[in-house]
């Protein structure tokens, strides 16, 4: 029914079996549209943040996928201004990670504040001294670069690409596209800084608080590092889940090796940093306030050492260990769970740095308050997961994301009509499995 | 945030005097509009702009002791003129004044990103989790010089400045420029049965607040009196709130110490 959308040369699902298979994930994003309206009609009494709360579960998701989403522009970085070639099999991916991620962040920020209709006073009274203004000027224009950069993806569909004007307009902007890399590394580094300034700057809160050197330019460098480190190994790891659902292999080993490699090295030296800093505060900053670094992690049900050993070594030194290895990168388990551990350990770390800060007391007399999410802030925590399934299976089906993926899965599909292709692709692939077919395009 | 303050409004509070009784924390909701809700059982989801802690010395019997700590607003100015919480505001909707020295909240600006909450160390910042709700007929006995505030948004102790406007007002129309230091009061210093709360012009020698704290200017507004102290000094957030007490185990309360400067658990 929709073949003639379907990129040439590459074999997908029947619909049905295709909408099939999003069933489950719809019901998801449903629920969390549900919660989400539940939040914005009813308000933030649906969550179960309170007073001592006011940061929560939605906060920690932000800067999460936030950092995650980072490997869009540093992908694009290494890309277009760096010259590594190799990475244009896998950046179409990543920019559409990155949307997702980006367009997530946005929606979660449009349910978190208590007055969404009036959220444009951040632009109109933009206090210029708060991090959170130029996180928020910034996000929105990177938001933009990396709509300009999905779009000529979107354009490249089969169908619409014969439209001649569409045609023309995704050429010229691949044509311009290390203009809007540049732009968005450019934006990535001020709002991905300012996102470590958010917590970094309070004074009044000494878990989060850096001094001199260790707030600026220290802190800010970490989470644009951060990004820069973990977001590549986020779209190894859902370029490897996306191979493992649709039973196919993707981008060829070469550049994934040269991905992982390169975000190994970028989380060896992070950490490498992060361990300096977490030491500076831990003996310097903290005790200047009163505070050793154990008051900071007992006394509670939850918060103990454990939560920084998963961050720094389970999270940073071990991927970063297995990474940088020839051997563990092409390893492929060893290279899956290096991923996925150094997506838990930035994930952690940016947990931190939210709801950490606001779980330890200040006042001597005051207490640890822990929270448990409310199942509205849940579901509308996992509805961007769930939409973003759909884009990822979306744009898979229809627009042309893996330019190796005809190279690396040929199938005998009679090459020339569109009408011809509107056979029964299952069963081509079945007549024929080792067919040639022409290289990828670029 | 640059330039001397004017006026530097201030409260200082007797912890030897406090009995715990709450009337201040009554005064407030009624003077300031302050909405409440059938169930106040989670006080960490109450509005309440004064708050009154209770602190123990940790100690068995007979040497038990009890300190009950009243928690406004600090109104700080921070020791490099940033208040914790005013720099943070995306939206410039809380800010600090350079003629009292109080740190206001712009309710119709306030978007409620929370990050002012996040800010504060002293969790004096609350949020309105619902729209208020008045009991039947309450809301002909509202203050009409206080707006209420709508869900979503930020609110917090501002020293009533509604006061300082009308007594402002009143000084304006008899042809004065400075304010006596009766004519401005705020409703929990004049609640307070005992007389433990105390209110004026730090920055004026001849208010009782001045000579009670003699404040070190010239050190962020430190106390001399050594039998008062600000909570959380160290932080530098440089509030505007100070505490008296004889007791030296209350006075340590008021920040935190680490193992080597004598810690006391008083909780």
């Amino acid at each position: 029914m929709d073949r003639a959308l379907i990129p040439d040369g590459v074999q997908r699902d029947p619909l049905w079996k295709f909408i099939l298979k999003l069933g489950p994930v719809v019901a998801v994003l449903i629920w969390g549209v549900v919660a989400m309206f539940l939040c914005w009609i009813k308000g933030l009494n649906q969550t179960n943040m309170n007073n001592y709360y006011g940061f929560a579960l939605w906060i920690w998701a932000d800067l999460a996928v936030i950092a995650l989403g980072g490997g869009a522009f540093f992908t694009g970085f290494l890309r277009y201004l760096v010259g590594k070639d190799d990475l244009k099999y896998i950046i179409n991916f990543a920019v559409l990670v990155g949307f997702i991620c980006y367009s997530s962040a946005l929606l979660i920020l449009a349910i978190d504040i208590g007055q969404p209709l009036r959220g444009w006073f951040i632009f109109w009274h933009a206090n210029v001294h708060s991090m959170l203004t130029e996180v928020a000027f910034c996000l929105s224009a990177y938001f933009g670069v990396l709509t300009i950069e999905y779009i000529p993806l979107v354009l490249e569909n089969r169908q619409l690409d014969r439209v001649p004007f569409f045609h023309h307009l995704s050429h010229n902007m691949h044509g311009i596209m290390a203009v809007f890399a540049a732009t968005g590394a450019f934006l990535s580094f001020f709002h991905q800084g300012s996102l470590g300034g958010v917590a970094g700057v309070l004074f009044g809160r000494p878990f989060a608080f850096r001094e001199h050197v260790f707030i600026w330019p220290w802190t800010f460098f970490l989470f644009t590092w951060s990004a820069a480190a973990y977001g590549p190994s986020f779209t190894i790891m859902l370029l490897k889940i996306t191979e493992k659902i649709t039973n196919k292999r993707l981008v060829k080993d070469n550049v994934v090796q040269l991905l992982a490699k390169i975000s190994g090295w970028m989380i060896l030296t992070y950490i490498i940093a992060k361990i300096i800093d977490t030491w500076y505060w831990a003996a310097v900053t903290a005790p200047s306030k009163g505070f050793t670094l154990i008051d900071f992690y007992s006394n509670n049900a939850f918060y103990g050492l454990w939560i920084l050993f998963l961050e720094i070594v389970v999270g940073g030194v071990i991927p970063a260990i297995i990474l940088v290895s020839d051997k563990g990168r092409k390893n492929a388990k060893l290279l899956f769970l290096a991923v996925v551990l150094g997506v838990i350990g930035v994930s952690v770390n940016r947990w931190v740095m939210v709801l950490q800060v606001m779980a330890v007391p200040i006042m001597p007399f005051d207490q640890w308050a822990l929270y448990l999410p409310s199942w509205q802030e849940v579901a509308t925590t996992i509805l961007p997961v769930a939409y973003g399934v759909i884009l990822i299976a979306l744009s898979h089906r229809y627009l042309p994301v893996w330019p190796q993926e005809r190279e690396l899965n040929p199938i005998d599909a009679p090459s020339a009509p569109e009408a011809a292709v509107a056979e029964d692709i299952d069963e081509a692939a079945e007549a024929a499995p080792d067919g040639d077919l022409a290289p990828a395009q670029a | 945030m640059k330039g001397a303050t004017t006026h530097r409004y201030g409260m200082v509070i007797d912890l030897d005097k406090c009995t715990g009784c709450g009337a201040c924390m009554i005064a407030c909701m009624a003077e300031n509009n302050v909405p409440f809700r059938d169930d106040e059982s989670d006080k960490l989801l109450s509005l309440t702009w004064m708050r009154i802690f209770r602190l123990n010395n940790g100690k068995p019997f007979p040497e038990a002791d009890v300190c009950y700590l009243p928690r406004p607003c600090m109104h700080c100015e921070g020791d490099h003129g940033h208040s914790p919480c005013v720099s943070v505001c995306p939206a410039t909707a809380t800010d600090y004044s350079r003629e009292t020295g109080i740190v206001s909240q712009i309710y119709t600006r306030c978007f409620g990103c929370r990050y002012c909450m996040g800010a504060c160390p002293y969790k004096a910042r609350l949020f309105n989790w619902w729209d208020p709700v008045w009991p039947d007929g309450m809301e002909k006995f509202l203050n009409p010089d206080v707006s209420p505030r709508v869900r979503g948004v930020v609110e917090k102790c501002s020293f009533c400045y509604n006061r300082y406007q009308l007594a402002k007002n009143k000084a304006f129309l008899e042809g004065r420029r400075e304010l006596e230091e009766n004519e401005y009061q705020t409703s929990c210093t004049q609640a307070c049965p005992a007389g433990a709360i105390v209110f004026g012009d730090l920055n004026n020698p001849h208010h009782q607040v001045h000579q009670l704290v003699d404040p070190d200017m010239a050190h962020g507004g430190r106390p001399r009196n050594p039998n008062a102290f600000r909570i959380l000094e160290r932080l530098g957030t440089n509030p505007k709130v100070y505490y008296l007490s004889s007791r030296e185990w209350v006075r340590r309360s008021g920040d935190n110490t680490i193992e080597g400067e004598g810690k006391l658990k008083s909780h």
